[in-house]
């Protein structure tokens, strides 16, 4: 399934040695211990582990939400790390999209004015097929002009999608984009995001908690206390299941609160 | 629950400081109006009870028409010297004294201008040695006529020393007379001046020919009592020998009676403030239910939370008024330390720039104590209440659901503004149309405060097409449709923030109108029925109209190229022994037909002679005379009263006041001298060659100037401009209120959105058009806010102005240019409030923002 995509793309996000460390002190926690890893274009990348292990710390910092202690991170070929805010928001802005567990989208506005926010505030204008393309896979068309409070949870994080897909980002970012929602509406955005990636070619990093849907990756890395402990290629639920166990012993004792 | 409510105050007190601030603001102007003015009082209680010490008991004889201290000044009418022998002769005199003291003495400065005063006295007396209270401090008493002496105070801002040739005016002599000044002198206690009064001391026949207009004369007795006798006891023996025409005071009772007449002036203006303090106040309320409103929407879950473990909706209600009431209290507290402060800081002022009052030390009234607290407290809690009941309708329920809140109609609101402004509306036209009786005022007051309210509520249904339209404007831009989108999102929050606004610039238009309205109507009214080319009075810098010599307005008809001239008079005069009237004399009625191209309306318009006076219209109406009626009047130093026949009624715009007596009246005046002269050209002459003629005359009395037609209208109504700036700068102050509510409105929007703006900086908004968008966000609010004021104000002004058609105000003047300025002004409120808010937006890290709770 790989060879569809190709390997000869280089990193659409790339962390070298990256080091995170919140507070100082007693309260120091070191939520990044020297991460380096590449995320190929056109790929599903899944990002697994215990709770507290880091994994929205990486993501955060790949985005350039957050600023890393020491390492670099890169998007395409742009160096976020030492970036000023006007660089980080353009870069936001132009090369990367979003969608957050929850409060993805601006309740004042409606789905496509949601949709195509992105786009307005960096003065773009959209591909007309691609948009047309994108709602269709979404399956929103009728719902277009409803604002969020007027759409169910799993209707709110496709639109939150379609944002994230229209602008073509370099790669789109998903924390847990499917713990608010029931299976099935878990399955349909999860179904949607593979599409957009095979046959589309956007490459996506997802955090996740749940095995199921990490199995939709083409690819899951799992990291450990803070450091990349292990890799799985063409996943499926069983085997997320089994590394998960394996990371878990060691961790719940040592976290104490999984 | 108390400390339940305790604590989330405490979390929340940046939120509630704002709102805070405008109660803060609102109480500091009424306990600060309180400290002024019981301050001020004390002071002059202290000046009088100075001014009359060293008198125990002092004669006056009886004043012919009473006034009080907002019509004008008392004349004590001049007796005979010989009763200052009959009270000697009255057993348990040790010593009596003829004086003379009348307001009018007017020094001449060493630039040449008149010295002018702004508000106390200026006294000419004669000179009556020195006492406990009065000290020589420099040079001699006067010996000749030509020679006075004067205080130092008086010396100090003419800029005169002893030795000098000083000129001056005086009660009876309009005309500079040149002076030797030989002495000067001061007060007890090393004082320059007794409440910042001027003082010129003459000679005994000097002061009564200049100051009392007769040789013989004294305007009041000083008396000291022998030892042993009190001043009651010797004031009422002295009263059975002089009989029923002399008014006998003890030194206590004159000082009371001055301070009295004073305080009357001082509470009626402690009422204009404490009604700008109302205004603030309501300005405040709107704020401050805002704010509650808000922190009540923020709480939900919170109220849900407490709700579902058991909470009652008295007790939900309880915890936000405690809240209210703590705020309220705090509010107070610095309210009142504030308000003694300004009200010091006022009182400081006023001794300083209007004549060297000496004060008595501050004092904070129990009035300025119990109103900062029930003022406060309560307008907090009034406030507070309709979000308190609102949160006891949360259902537990909420506390389980993401609740984007959903929109509530706006039915019932509209509903009752609807009502509310009708019932404004009655009220207003009930009271405009004069038929209200006695209430008119409370009634208009009333109506203008239903009105404000009435609005208030409609603004919500308002809101959205407004703004949105307002919105429009900056829909070109991202930041700009999103700040327009904001503003439009709760209307009831955009609503009350911006009718805040609109009270205070409502009524800054509603006055602009009426009183722009006052001053074309008449300017206009002036064009168009004065045909005098030039005027001869003088600017009234003072309390006291400049007057001059009444010769000079027949010297002036002797000028060539001058084809008439009316000199006027003006007093107030008791006529037919009923009610205080105010009257003109005129020089010549016939001029001054001629001058206003008057024709009568029954009877004929000529010279009148000593015993006959002419009305206008509404005078006969009011009066009910009409031509061969007789009436009587009683003048200010007229002996007995006098009879008139009525000649002539003129049309009301073409006559001068209502009651126009003859030229002799207007010598047993007040002030026995014309204000003001009108001066008819013969055609074709050009007013300048006339003009320095006529300046030559008056050259010798430098208060008194000539006008041309055009300069002498602007300075008829120079005072509504004065007037004007005096509201505009009071009601300023409800303008900073509703400006700390829009930043108030827009901070706890902020920190509401805190996930949104973290999320529009995560999806790439700019630091810049993050700011961009909450200012347009205000600016939406304050020029909506402004409109509506714009609009309420000049619909309340036109109405004024429509009932006031009959007192001559026929003119409806918008004033255009300042409703610009108004607009633009708004504009700039809506950028500078947005930038706190906005920079704390920017500033928000997107990560935490995100995950804000
Ligand atoms: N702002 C912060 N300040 C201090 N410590 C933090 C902060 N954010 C995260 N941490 C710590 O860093 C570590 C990694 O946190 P992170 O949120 O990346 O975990 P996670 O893998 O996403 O966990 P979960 O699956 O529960 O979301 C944790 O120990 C956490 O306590
Ligand atoms: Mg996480």
């Amino acid at each position: 399934m790989t060879a569809t995509v190709g390997r000869e793309a280089r990193a659409a996000a790339r962390a070298s040695d990256v080091w995170k460390v919140y507070g100082s002190g007693e309260a120091q926690v070191v939520a990044l211990r020297g991460v380096s890893a590449e995320f190929e274009r056109g790929r599903f990348t899944a990002i697994m582990g215990p709770s507290g292990s880091g994994k929205s710390t990486l993501m955060h910092c790949l985005a350039g939400l957050d600023s890393v202690t020491r390492g670099t991170v890169s998007i395409g070929d742009t160096t976020v790390t030492g970036l000023g805010d006007a660089g980080l928001t353009n870069l936001r802005r132009d090369k990367v999209g979003f969608i957050f567990q929850q409060f993805n989208l601006l309740p004042t506005l409606t789905a496509k004015e949601n949709i195509l926010l992105p786009m307005s505030i960096a003065g773009r204008r959209p591909d007309p097929a691609w948009y047309d393309t994108v709602i269709d896979t979404v399956g929103l068309r009728a719902r277009l002009d409803h604002r969020p409070a007027q759409l169910s949870g799993g209707q709110q994080q496709r639109v939150a999608c379609a944002r994230a897909l229209v602008a073509r980002p370099e790669v789109i970012f998903a924390d847990e984009p499917t713990g608010n929602l029931d299976s099935r509406s878990g399955a349909e955005v999860l179904n949607f995001l593979r599409n957009s990636v095979r046959e589309h070619g956007q490459t996506i990093v997802m955090v996740t908690h749940d095995p199921t849907a990490a199995a939709y990756a083409d690819r899951v890395v799992f990291l450990a206390d803070g450091e990349i402990v292990s890799e799985l290629i063409e996943p499926t639920a069983d085997t997320v299941l089994d590394t998960m166990k394996k990371l878990d012993v060691p961790a719940a004792t040592e976290v104490g609160n999984p | 629950m108390l400390r339940a409510t305790l604590k989330s105050l405490l979390a929340r007190k940046v939120r509630l400081i704002l709102s805070g601030l405008a109660v803060v603001l609102g109480v500091m102007f009424v306990s600060g109006a309180f400290v002024l003015t019981d301050t001020l009082g004390r002071s002059f209680d202290a000046v009088f009870a100075d001014a009359y010490a060293g008198v125990d008991v002092s004669v006056a004889a009886k004043p012919k028409v009473t006034v009080g201290e907002a019509e004008g000044d008392q004349v004590a009418p001049a007796f005979p010297a010989d009763v200052v022998g009959r009270v000697r002769a009255v057993p348990g005199v040790a010593e009596a004294t003829g004086v003379v003291s009348a307001d009018g003495a007017r020094l001449i400065g060493s630039n040449g201008k008149v010295v002018t005063s702004l508000g106390p006295p200026q006294l000419g007396q004669n000179w009556t040695g020195e006492s406990d209270l009065v000290e020589l401090r420099q040079g001699r008493a006067p010996q000749a006529d030509d020679e006075i002496v004067v205080n130092v105070a008086l010396a100090t801002a003419a800029k005169v020393e002893v030795g000098d040739r000083v000129g001056a005016l005086t009660a009876f002599e309009s005309k500079r007379r040149d002076f030797t000044l030989v002495g000067l002198f001061g007060y007890s206690g090393g004082r320059d001046s007794v409440g910042g009064a001027h003082e010129i001391g003459f000679t005994t026949p000097a002061a009564q020919r200049l100051m009392l207009g007769k040789p013989d004369t004294f305007n009041s007795v000083t008396v000291r009592a022998a030892g042993g006798l009190t001043p009651e006891a010797l004031r009422d023996d002295l009263a059975r020998a002089l009989g029923p025409q002399y008014e006998v005071k003890t030194g206590e009772q004159l000082s009371a009676d001055a301070a009295a007449s004073f305080k009357e002036g001082l509470s009626f203006f402690n009422k204009v403030l404490l009604g700008f303090a109302a205004v603030a106040l309501l300005v405040g309320t709107f704020l401050i239910l805002n704010t509650f409103s808000i922190i009540v929407a923020q709480r939900t879950r919170e109220l849900a939370l407490m709700r579902a473990i058991g909470a009652s909706g008295r007790q939900i209600i309880g915890s936000v008024v405690l809240e209210a009431l703590a705020v309220g209290l705090i509010a107070s507290v610095l309210g009142l330390g504030a308000g003694i402060g300004v009200g010091a800081l006022l009182a400081w002022a006023f001794g300083t720039f209007a004549g060297g009052l000496a004060l008595a030390g501050l004092g904070v009234p129990p009035a300025a104590v119990v109103s900062a607290f029930a003022v406060g407290m309560l307008i907090t809690v009034v406030a507070a209440l309709l979000p308190a009941l609102r949160a006891a309708r949360i259902p537990p329920i909420a506390a389980m659901q993401d609740v984007a809140t959903p929109d509530r109609p706006l039915t019932r609101i509209t509903v009752s503004g609807a009502v509310v402004t009708a019932v404004g509306g009655a009220l207003l036209a009930v009271g405009l149309t004069g038929n209200a009786g006695g209430g008119t005022l409370p009634v208009i007051l009333g109506g203008v405060l239903f009105a404000f309210i009435g609005v208030a509520l409609l603004t919500p249904l308002l809101s959205r097409p407004v703004v949105s339209l307002l919105g429009g404007l900056f829909a070109w831009s991202v930041p700009g449709r999103l700040g327009r989108l904001n503003s439009g999102r709760n209307p009831r929050r955009t609503a009350i923030t911006a009718a805040a606004l609109m009270v205070g610039i409502a009524l800054v238009t509603g006055v602009t109108v009426i009183l722009d309205s006052a001053k074309s109507s008449i300017a206009k009214t002036a064009e168009s029925t004065l045909d005098a080319q030039l005027v001869i009075s003088g600017a009234q810098t003072g309390p006291r109209q400049p007057v001059f010599d009444p010769a000079v307005v027949d010297r002036a008809a002797e000028v060539p190229g001058v084809n008439t001239v009316v000199g006027i008079y003006n007093d107030n005069a008791v006529v037919d022994g009923g009610r205080m009237r105010y009257v003109v004399a005129l020089t010549d009625l016939a001029a001054m037909g001629q001058i206003f191209h008057a024709t009568a309306q029954a009877g004929t318009i000529a010279t009148l002679r000593p015993d006959q006076v002419a009305l206008s219209v509404s005078g006969a109406k009011e009066l009910g005379k009409s031509v061969g009626d007789r009436l009587t009047a009683q003048f200010a130093r007229s002996e007995g009263s006098h009879t008139y026949t009525v000649t002539a009624v003129l049309p009301d715009d073409r006559s001068i006041g209502s009651i126009m007596l003859p030229r002799g009246a207007g010598a047993e005046f007040t002030s026995p001298q014309p204000f003001s002269a009108l001066v008819q050209l013969t055609p074709g002459t050009a007013v300048s060659q006339v003009q320095p003629r006529l300046e030559a005359l008056v050259a010798d009395n430098p208060e008194v100037s000539v006008a041309d037609r055009a300069s002498f209208i602007e300075q008829q109504t120079s005072g509504f401009d004065t007037l004007l700036t005096m509201i505009q700068i009071l009601l300023a102050l409800a303008i900073v209120i509703a400006v700390l509510g829009i930043v108030n409105t827009l901070a706890l929007s902020v920190l509401e959105r805190t996930r949104e703006l973290g999320l529009l900086r995560a999806i790439g908004l700019r630091r810049a058009q993050t700011m961009r968008m909450i200012t347009v966000e205000a600016v939406v609010i304050s020029v909506f806010g402004a409109l509506l004021g714009i609009v309420v104000g000049a619909g309340l002004g036109a109405a004024v102005v429509r009932a006031l058609r009959d007192e001559g105000i026929t003119d409806l003047v918008l004033p255009w240019s300042q409703i610009g300025v108004f607009l633009g002004l708004a504009a700039l409120v809506g950028v500078v409030a947005a930038a706190l808010p906005a920079v704390r937006a920017a500033r928000l890290n997107v990560l935490g923002a995100i995950a804000h709770d």
